[in-house]
Formats: C-alpha cells, structure tokens, sequence
C-alpha cells in the first residue's frame, strides 16, 4: 500500500521554556478525516502550523505526500490547501482578485486560473459576493473565502484550522457537506471545539492536551468510552492536565 | 520567478487600493516641486539642470519611503496574512524580493510623475538630459536603499508606527553620514571614521549621478547594500514570522 499522505513524525515545538508540541507523531491516510482536539493551549495550532511549514519545529519534522516540510517546504506546500486559524485573508482585496492571486501563487495563469478560481467560488457558494472587497463580507463569508483558497488547488492534503467557527448553523452544515463530499480522495486534518462536528464528519479523533497526544481513536470508540463525547474529552484532558 | 512577480502585482496593486499611494504621490509631487523652485533657486541659479531637486530628493525619501515599507510586513503580521503567504508554494526569498519590488516600483511610479520638471528645464533652455536621466538613476537606487532598510525594519515588529521611527532613524544615519557637518566633526576627531562614513553615505553616491556620473562603484555600493539589507529582511521574517 502507498505511503500515508501526512505523516508527523516525533514533531516537537518548544517556545524558551515551554513545550507548546511533544514529541507528537500519527500519520493520515487518504479517506482519512482526522478530528483533532484538544483544550485552548493544547498545541492544536501550533502542530498544523508545523504541518504547514509555518512554524519551524524544534525536532522532528512532518511530511506531506513524502516531501518534508522542513527541508522541501515548497514542494510539500504544493499538495497542501490550508486554512490558517482566524481565515486571514487581504481585507482590501475582492474574492475573486484575493483567489486570483492564490491561484497565481500556485503556478495557475490564464484560463486555467480563472476556472479554478470559479470552481473554488462555486464550491463554497461565493459567486454573489465575488466582486465584494473582503472586509465587507461577514464573518461567514470571510471564512468561506479561507476555504475556498485552501480548496482552489484540489490539494490531496488539506489541514483546517476551526473551518467552521463563527459560522451559523446553516453554514456549518453547508462546511460540512463539503467535507463529507471531499473526503474519499483526501487525507485531512480539522480542528475543531465542536465536538458533535467530530461524529458528524471524523473518521477517526485524536485528543491533544500540554501538547501531548493523550488519545487517538474513532469518535464512537471514543464515545464509548463514556456517556457521552463531551464527558470523555473533559475527563480525558482534566487527567492530563 | 513567477512567485516573485505574483507577490509583487498584488502588493503594488494593494497600494493603490488604499489612499496611501495617492496621499503619497501627491505630497511628494508637491514638496519636490515647491523645494526645487523655492530653496533650491530654481530661476535664481539660471542653469538648465535639475541639481537641485535630486539634492532634495533624498531628504524627502527620508520621510516618505518609511511611510511605504511600514506596512509592508508588519500588516501582514497583525493581519496573520503571513501565515496564509509563506504557506504558499513561494520561497521565502520571493515574499521578500516581491514585497521590496512593488514598494520599488511604486517609488519610480513617483518619480516618473516628477516629469514636468524634465519638460520645464527642456523649455527654458538646452539642459543635458542624460546628467538628468543619471541623476533619476541615482534617486531610484537611494530609493531601493531606504526601501530595503525599512522593509527589514517593518519585519521585526507588528507595530507600523515602531517600523517608521526606526525606519527613519536608520535611514538618516544613511543620509546624514556625509554631509559636511559629521564629516567634519569626524576628521578633526576621529579621522579613520571619516572616511567610513563618506563611505556609507547615502546622499554621497547620489550627488555623483546627479552630476551625471554613473561609476561601477556606486552601482555596486547600491546593489550589495540593498542585498544586504534583503538578506537581513528574509532572516527577520523567519525570526519574527510566528510570534
């Protein structure tokens, strides 16, 4: 069988004293859909900015499709769509001229551009708004365009970051939606506080807390493990606290 | 290159989507013009060159080009935009090289637009228009100079106003270190500095092209010190890009 798509290998993240990620190592397959969880604090982001090859580790490293982010940070940038946590994007900037350039970032020009920047639009419903600077859109919207940056290249790894926080119910469904429909070709990773999002999209959990993980599981087997999620995640993270 | 050229059309193209540019373009314009004609003797001297609008030029820079660089990282910072741009299939290099490239450009947008005093000094009288060109030259590269010293300084902080005051700070060490006043003081007590800041300056370089004087060795005084200072640009943007 081929190699796993992400493959995080004893990734440590120390800031001065503190230890923010350690010695954190899993892997993820395509088809995979990984819940990655854990308290405010816990390394959660600090572990996919790694990934992303934002964040230089202090040991280990990661790979994406088998390029190390670390020493080939380009190329495993290319088979990755990233959500950064709070959806930045250029608030002066329209939709389509933001995607534009992320689509020029990745080596798209012409035609070819412009119908990724259109399927992206299409995909997370942002075609009304496609003329709009961003910094008029609402919170929704604003996350939308996050994901569809992530989305434009049809990358096979794709790691979010709180996809759907400050979404409505609606929205969240929608997010949701996209990922379930996503998820047979791709391998990846979200974070998320929402723990019903974890059943409701996860193949498989991993609890993170003092940047160790403390649990990796399918979200029944975790489910199972008490009366219900929520319960398991408190305990789970108060013991390793 | 391609990665270079994509960041450059969105950061030139973001200044001109704020009033910035245009509050830019617009006092440079006028405080060229109003120094050249008012304490430059533009009339008074009766000679058909432009000496004394590139002998303002770079006290100008000196105030303006830090308003353009202080943003150039630090917004992307208070933003988190960085995260988004260096998880992006480009180099580190090539954030850096586009970012300084649209400030650069943008800066020569300004200084094209100073063309009427080309045009006025061809119509009063027959002024050598390459020592004019040169002297443009010269400008650009003092340009470059402030551009990359501030675009360095901008990566170290989240804060615009720190990243101007600094900015300025360091860039009129640049300016100041070869005028007759530090050189003076520094030959009659420290006479080996004298030369070093002769040296370094800044202002020196370019009142060679304004003379019409391009030599091989300013060039490359301006190319290594605008290398230098885009090297310790990438090194600040690693350093400080996650904090």
């Amino acid at each position: 069988m081929d190699a796993a798509h992400i493959e995080i290998d004893r990734l440590t993240k120390r800031f001065g004293a503190f230890t923010a990620v350690d010695d954190v190592s899993f892997t993820v397959r395509a088809g995979e859909v990984l819940g990655f969880l854990g308290p405010n604090g816990a390394g959660k982001s600090t572990t996919m900015k790694m990934l992303a090859g934002f964040v230089t580790p202090s040991a280990g490293t990661a790979r994406i499709m088998g390029e190390d982010v670390v020493d080939r940070p380009v190329a495993a940038k290319r088979h990755l769509g990233f959500l950064p946590e709070g959806a930045p994007t250029y608030p002066e900037m329209t939709v389509q001229g933001f995607l534009g350039f992320t689509a020029r970032a990745r080596g798209y020009r012409g035609s070819e551009a412009g119908d990724r920047v259109h399927d992206a639009m299409r995909m997370t419903s942002l075609e009304e708004v496609r003329l709009q600077p961003i910094e008029t859109l609402s919170k929704g919207f604003k996350r939308r365009v996050g994901l569809a940056q992530a989305l434009l290249h049809d990358p096979p790894v794709l790691v979010l970051d709180e996809p759907t926080d400050g979404l409505d119910p609606n929205q969240k469904h929608e997010v949701r939606n996209l990922i379930a429909r996503m998820a047979p070709s791709k391998a990846m990773i979200i974070s998320t506080h929402i723990l019903e999002e974890v059943g409701a999209v996860c193949t498989r959990a991993i609890v993170i807390a003092r940047g160790r993980v403390i649990a990796d599981a399918t979200p029944a087997e975790l489910a199972a493990r008490g009366p219900d999620l929520d319960t398991v995640f408190r305990e789970l993270t108060r013991e390793a606290a | 290159m391609g990665g270079t050229m994509t960041v450059a059309r969105r950061e030139l193209a973001a200044y001109f989507s704020t009033p910035v540019a245009y509050v830019f373009i617009v006092i440079f314009l006028v405080m060229s013009g109003a120094l050249t004609f008012t304490l430059g003797g533009f009339f008074a001297r009766s000679t058909a060159d432009l000496q004394p609008f590139f002998a303002f030029v770079p006290w100008l820079f000196l105030l303006l080009v830090p308003a353009i660089t202080m943003r150039l990282w630090a917004e992307e910072r208070r933003l988190g935009t960085i995260e988004l741009l260096l998880t992006l299939p480009i180099a580190q290099w090539q954030a850096v090289l586009g970012k300084f490239l649209a400030a650069w450009a943008f800066c020569a947008i300004a200084l094209a637009l100073t063309f009427p005093l080309v045009l006025t000094v061809n119509v009063l009288g027959d002024p050598d228009n390459g020592v004019i060109a040169a002297g443009y030259l010269g400008c650009l590269m003092v340009a470059g100079s402030y551009l990359a010293i501030g675009a360095a300084i901008s990566a170290l902080t989240k804060n615009q106003v720190i990243a101007f005051v600094l900015s300025v700070a360091v860039c009129f060490l640049f300016a100041a270190a070869g005028s007759p006043v530090v050189t003076e003081f520094l030959s009659r007590n420290l006479p080996v500095m004298a030369e070093v800041a002769r040296g370094i300056s800044v202002t020196d370089r370019l009142a060679a092209f304004s003379r019409g004087v391009i030599s091989l060795r300013d060039v490359i005084f301006f190319a290594s010190f605008i290398g230098v200072w885009l090297f310790a640009n990438a090194i600040a943007v690693d350093l400080r890009k996650a904090d």
